[in-house]
């Protein structure tokens, strides 16, 4: 329970189900930071507050467990070396593969949980064979599916998301307040919990050091500089500065990071154009594919808020001989950064994920 | 029937303590007052100061009100800063002539947060007295830090027993020290009043304390030994002067201003009395079943220790302290709740944030010991049956919390 009005929806709703119901609120730093910072920050103490004013209401008991060690590990100090290493990590999927159903769901079962209830907007659907599938919420626009592709068929067996029927969030907020919960109109968060100013930019700079750098074009050609190439992200416009105007006066975009070289190249927004993905680090959310080596339609989706594109998927060799799934969509992804969840689903069900390691431009570099 | 086995975090109001509240609730008038209303709460409240200082070995008008243990020990520790530096010369501005302030590591936050805060806005150099390896303040440490230029140290404070381990500290010894080269000594006593005697006038006289130095200032609370939440004391010797946090209308020496909460005094001088007449059998019964409880533990699973002292006059009679190898206090607490048994992993304070205790960690102990500390303490209303259904509900607490085990560093879920 993190203190939001989605897991006190779905605590309730367990609760109601029969289920007999503990609330836990993971701590993640041992720096609680301060209050009034409202819903910005997964870990202060008004949001443990709020989580346990939830469970009061709901009449469930309510412990702290202290995950702070596990959580920088593996979500802050990965999220800061895939940055220095020029790549673009989602966090909160991370502290779901890590974290939430990985170590709150293995000490829950040590001590003789079921599973873990989360309120996230998915869906969790069991086959005629008794396979867990992994879903899109009914709720298009809450969906969170994208998130949880990294759970595997285990993780998923544990898993349990009361609000994934629902077709949108203003029915769970409205249900919150008709049950009394006083976070029924907390705002959403939409930042990086351990970034609560949401200066994801001035959080990286203080840990990674700034460090002038080029920012050239695809040609090489300098066109300007930098403080760290670790502030921008592939398909970025803004915060570049650069004084001279392209030559054919069009705006620029990140088109690569090289954080070797602390470089950025920058190019046309047409030059984003990505003709296909592939990665080496992937995982089946459920039954994996009868033959994935043969190539089979899919969506694809490479960021929590876009739109799936049609694809076709294959799992192949790659150079070294280890197994890569490479996809190809129908029309080119735009600002694909190397480090980004490719998530492929089959209609509503993920079907898994996996991280871009390559890319293939869909635009040759003197178009 | 759920049993009760956090005593130190707070301990059921006694039924004395309880019906004394009530009865003062039910009278009018502000003490301060100088009308016979005023009059006759005034002499319930002189009544109950005169009964909780005779506890304490002091004279009534040494005892001085306040809202809660903590708030007693950041006005002695404060206080007592200030007005040793006045007392030097100092007029507020430039260096301190008396910066110093010697504090065991291990202390409750009360003191470590307050003394933090004297470091960072008056600048205080806080010195940390080393503990052996029970928690116990190391006395030949404590001499040389002190002898080392004892006219730079504005005072000493120190818990007379460790509210996490239970250890308790050679108070008149440091009383002692502290009287001989005429520094003042506050003592936080609040885990310890109630379970040990506290006779300040009779430390002061033993360590032949001049004016102003030695043990000078005593902080205790009421709700630790069967009084109400909200109200705490501090002992101030007469000879002691002390800077007030506190401004308004001059009440209680004008060391506290604020109206005086009559009821709450009631009460906490009837637990108070009520404690100390049955102290010494309270202490015995309570330290036997502790022991019991320790010996049960200690036998019923593997991978146990006893954190502070195994001496049984060292240690609060109430307290129990053990790390479990492989186990997370918290996954322990967590299993025994739901078994019905309430315990704790440390000291109320820290819960919700939770932190490796600094208290184990001064004691030279290993984060991963702290990790899986507990704290189980018993009071004044435990019986024979707490423990037992404490050390029947231990052994599958135990086994299933080893499985839990280290899942918070890794996990079969990883990959």
């Amino acid at each position: 329970m993190s203190g939001g009005v989605d897991s006190a929806v779905a605590a309730a709703r367990a609760v109601e189900a029969g289920h007999e119901v503990v609330g836990v609120h993971l701590a993640l730093s041992r720096m609680p930071g301060t209050l009034r910072t409202g819903s910005r920050g997964c870990c202060t103490i008004e949001d443990s507050m709020d989580a346990q004013r939830a469970a009061n209401v709901l009449g469930i008991p309510y412990y702290v467990w202290d995950f702070s060690e596990r959580f920088k590990a593996d979500v802050v100090d990965d999220f800061i070396a895939e940055y220095s290493a020029g790549r673009t990590p989602n966090p909160c999927m991370r502290c779901n593969e890590r974290i939430k159903f990985a170590a709150l769901l293995e000490k829950a079962l040590a001590l003789g949980f079921d599973a873990v209830a989360t309120g996230h907007y998915a869906k969790i659907t069991t086959d005629g064979a008794g396979n867990r599938e992994l879903h899109r919420a009914s709720a298009e626009a809450k969906d969170q599916s994208y998130v949880l592709g990294v759970l595997t068929s285990e993780q998923l067996a544990h898993a349990y998301f009361p609000l994934g029927d629902t077709p949108s969030k203003a029915l769970v907020r409205a249900e919150a307040a008709e049950r009394g919960l006083s976070v029924a109109q907390k705002p959403d968060s939409y930042d990086i919990c351990f970034i609560p100013d949401g200066d994801t930019k001035g959080w990286l700079a203080e840990r990674v050091g700034t460090e002038t750098g080029d920012i050239v074009d695809r040609s090489g050609a300098v066109v300007g500089s930098h403080e760290g190439a670790h502030a921008f992200t592939v398909g970025q416009r803004r915060g570049m500065r650069l004084g001279t105007p392209a030559a054919d006066g069009k705006p620029r975009f990140v088109l690569e990071v090289r954080p070797k070289e602390n470089t950025v190249v920058v190019g046309p927004k047409e030059a984003l154009a990505t003709a296909l993905i592939a990665g080496s680090r992937f995982t089946w959310a459920g039954l994996a594919p009868a033959d994935p080596s043969t190539a089979f339609a899919c969506e694809v989706q490479i960021r929590a808020h876009a739109d799936p594109v049609a694809a076709v998927a294959v799992l192949e060799a790659d150079a070294a001989g280890t197994p890569e799934l490479v996809v190809t969509p129908e029309t080119p992804l735009d600002g694909v950064a190397p480090g980004q969840t490719a998530v492929i689903y089959v209609g509503t069900r993920v079907l898994g994920q996996f991280t871009i390691d390559r890319t293939v431009s869909a635009v040759p570099v003197d178009a | 029937m759920a049993v009760y086995l956090d005593h130190a975090a707070t301990t059921p109001m006694r039924t004395e303590a309880i019906e004394a509240m009530v009865d003062a609730m039910r009278l009018v008038g502000n003490p301060a007052s100088i009308h016979s209303a005023g009059q006759q709460a005034k002499r319930v409240l002189e009544e109950s100061r005169e009964r909780i200082a005779a506890t304490l070995g002091v004279d009534g008008i040494e005892v001085v009100f306040t809202g809660n243990g903590t708030e007693a020990v950041n006005l002695a520790i404060k206080g007592l800063w200030w007005s040793r530096q006045a007392d030097a010369g100092s007029d507020g501005s430039g260096p301190r002539p008396r910066p110093r302030l010697l504090v065991p590591a291990g202390e409750h936050h009360a003191t470590v947060d307050t003394v933090e805060w004297l470091a960072v806005h008056e600048g205080a150099i806080v010195e940390e007295v080393p503990l052996d390896s029970v928690g116990r303040v190391r006395l030949d440490e404590f001499e040389r830090m002190l002898r080392r230029d004892a006219a730079s140290v504005a005072l000493v404070t120190m818990l007379w027993a460790n509210n996490e381990v239970g250890t308790i500290q050679p108070v008149e010894e440091v009383a002692r020290l502290t009287a001989e080269v005429g520094v003042p000594l506050h003592v936080d006593a609040i885990a310890a009043y109630g379970q040990v005697p506290i006779d300040v006038r009779g430390i002061r006289r033993a360590t032949a304390a001049p004016r102003g130095a030695g043990l000078v200032a005593l902080s205790v609370s009421a709700h630790k030994i069967g009084g109400p939440a909200g109200i705490g004391a501090l002992v101030l010797d007469r000879s002691a002067a002390l800077e007030p946090l506190i401004h308004g209308g001059g009440q209680q020496r004008k060391v506290r201003s604020g109206t005086q909460d009559v009821a709450a005094a009631a009460a906490f001088a009837a637990a108070a009395e009520a404690v100390h007449e049955t102290l010494h059998a309270d202490a015995e019964r309570m330290a036997a079943l502790r022991d019991r409880l320790i010996a049960g533990a200690l036998a019923a699973v593997p991978g146990v220790r006893l954190s502070g002292d195994a001496d049984r006059a060292g240690r609060l009679p109430g307290n129990v302290h053990f790390s479990f190898d492989g186990c997370e206090g918290d996954s322990l607490l967590f299993l025994l709740d739901a078994a019905g048994v309430a315990v704790s992993t440390g000291s109320a304070c820290q819960a919700g944030v939770p932190e490796p205790s600094h208290v184990l960690m001064a004691m030279g102990r290993s984060e991963a010991d702290a990790r899986g500390a507990l704290r189980i303490t018993l009071g004044h209303d435990s019986t024979e049956a707490d423990v037992d259904a404490f050390l029947s509900a231990l052994p599958a607490a135990h086994a299933q919390a080893l499985k839990a085990g280290l899942a918070a560093r890794s996990t079969s879920f990883d990959r």
